[in-house]
């Protein structure tokens, strides 16, 4: 790096240093995150405005990227580990100071699939997204996802497929919620190859998942929902 | 070595269709992992390769796909590696011998399933160890060569590169380009032949295999012609995947999966076959379409869409049409 191009990130006022943390984000680097969020608590910033303004805010950037075909997986683990490392500062003082939690997720692939890696990938990104994860792993039966609702509390249940054999098992899960009661409770998200928005209606999830990226964006809308009813409730 | 001499004398050869969608139809259950048929159906796994080579295929994958340490973990399996992959191939050695003619064992290998070093956790090692192990036993079974395939990241394929060395294996590799023209890890068509003919120990041909449909393959196979002279190898789905009264179903006609074959040829491969949803049908006609057509001039992407369908995404994955990437502006 020449004298030229380094950047000194306390020297940026804090309009300059956030949009220096997206670009940050973007190029997958952990430290240069974990010194920009110490800046910003040391000027008083408060740890949610430094989540959403500047962490989830730079990573919509690449999630959007990703959705486009302009980034590939490789980039966005990188982008998604480097949140994480501001994360993991920002975390303790998230639950100190009592601010609204960005979300909790239960994922896994349905009982009959072995395919993880789309499922992995969304785990990663919503990490990234400063969510929390419950990773069930594969091949879990109802009974697996109603024992994780019931002891983890999530707003989300994440459920992926990638076979067509196995599709189906989400509405047994879906209609298991419905009897119980407690469909309610909970966003559905569902994803998987064979799938698509016509299946994840007709199964009645909330909401069908074209990859990783519309995962996380899609999270994120039923989050916002979800607080704007408690507000307004 | 077989496959290079047939190829040598042929010009091109036909490979197999689909395993997986094809063990589904004989009653394997959702969940199960394909490789323990291997031990405890036997038969069916010889049937399911009959179907290829009776259909004309001059070579067939070996029910091992999932035969890695990592995949068979998940099922409590993993000491079973060498078993089952020496199985897959055994079975596999008896039904090319009484074929009555040539017919090569491609000893398949699929991938891990886990993200390797520097972004994911597993080794270059470790995954060596794995490709290695599985490798080993496939050729004790008797492949005439290993066959990587459906793998997405640059490291995993070199990973297994280095396995075929141990074992003293030729191999054939493919990837498979589904997201915006590349593979999930962002490798361009254009990209791996050129990566492969720099490895150490370089595979015998070089291609790409499942990822969306016919059309796309062909695509991939145009951006991966004239990098160098490796043999270029299209294993395409037949169509795309449709959900059907709970059942598989593959949109693909065995009419156009001829077509698409002709297509391959054209464009470039020289070892042409399916992948899911594949059946012999579409095999037989597969076959019948190459004798019958001379090779021709590579198709434009108009005559590939208007013939095969249209493409899943507009970038067609050599990287050249790509959309800019955001620049940073600390390390360019």
């Amino acid at each position: 790096m020449s004298d030229e191009d380094e950047i000194i990130l306390s020297e940026l006022d804090d309009d300059e240093l956030v949009q220096q943390m997206f670009d940050d984000l973007y190029d997958g680097l952990r430290e240069e995150i974990e010194e920009g969020v110490n800046i910003l608590l040391g000027r008083g910033w408060q740890p949610y405005d430094i989540l959403t303004k500047a962490l989830v805010g730079g990573m919509t950037i690449v999630g959007n990227d990703f959705r486009d075909g302009i980034l590939f997986v490789p980039e966005v683990l990188q982008a998604a580990n480097a949140m994480k490392g501001g994360m993991a500062i920002l975390k303790p003082l998230l639950v100190e100071t009592g601010a609204p939690r960005v979300g909790k997720m239960v994922i896994g692939t349905v009982k009959g699939d072995i395919h993880d890696i789309g499922k992995n990938l969304v785990s990663m990104m919503m990490e990234g997204a400063g969510f929390e994860v419950v990773d069930l792993g594969i091949n879990n039966d109802v009974d697996k996802y109603l024992g994780a609702l019931e002891s983890e509390k999530p707003d989300i249940l994440g459920m992926s497929a990638l076979l067509t054999t196995t599709m189906p098992y989400m509405k047994v899960v879906i209609d298991t919620l419905v009897e119980r009661g407690i469909r309610e409770d909970y966003t559905v998200l569902v994803g998987g190859a064979p799938l698509n928005e016509e299946f994840g209606r007709a199964i009645g999830a909330d909401a069908y998942c074209r990859d990783a990226a519309v995962a996380v964006e899609t999270a994120k809308d039923f989050m916002a929902r979800k607080h704007n009813q408690m507000a307004a409730g | 070595m077989i496959l290079t001499d047939l190829l040598s004398e042929r010009g091109w050869l036909l490979a197999d269709g689909a395993t997986g969608t094809a063990l589904f139809n004989m009653g394997l259950q959702a969940g199960d992992p394909p490789e323990l048929w291997n031990d405890d159906r036997p038969g069916d796994i010889r049937a399911l390769y009959r179907g290829s080579v009776e259909a004309g295929a001059d070579l067939f994958l070996t029910n091992s796909f999932g035969g890695n340490a990592a995949r068979l973990k998940l099922h409590d399996a993993q000491d079973r590696v060498r078993a089952l992959n020496r199985a897959a191939a055994a079975l596999a050695r008896e039904v090319a011998d009484a074929a009555g003619r040539p017919v090569v064992v491609a000893g398949s290998m699929g991938p891990t399933g886990e993200i390797m070093e520097p972004v994911g956790a597993l080794s270059h090692a470790e995954a060596v160890e794995m490709f290695h192990e599985q490798a080993e036993g496939l050729k004790e079974g008797g492949a005439d060569v290993l066959w990587l395939e459906t793998i997405s990241a640059e490291e995993e394929y070199r990973a297994a590169a280095e396995a075929a060395k141990l074992a003293g294996m030729p191999w054939c590799g493919t990837m498979s380009f589904d997201t915006a023209g590349r593979t999930m890890m962002g490798v361009t068509a254009d990209r791996l032949p050129r990566l492969a003919a720099r490895l150490d120990h370089p595979p015998v041909a070089v291609g790409a295999n499942c990822g969306v449909g016919a059309s796309d393959l062909v695509r991939t196979v145009l951006g991966m012609a004239g990098q160098n002279d490796i043999p270029l190898i299209a294993k395409g789905n037949a169509g795309i995947p449709k959900y059907v009264d709970g059942h598989i179903h593959y949109d693909g006609t065995p009419a156009l999966m001829a077509e698409y074959a002709v297509m391959a040829r054209n464009a470039g491969a020289s070892i042409i076959g399916g992948c899911c949803g594949t059946t012999p049908t579409h095999l037989r006609e597969m076959r019948a379409a190459l004798e019958a057509t001379p090779k021709g001039p590579p198709p434009t992407l108009d005559e590939v869409a208007a013939k095969l369908g249209g493409f899943s995404s507009e970038a067609d994955g050599t990287g050249g049409a790509a959309p800019a990437r955001r620049r940073g502006r600390r390390r360019g």
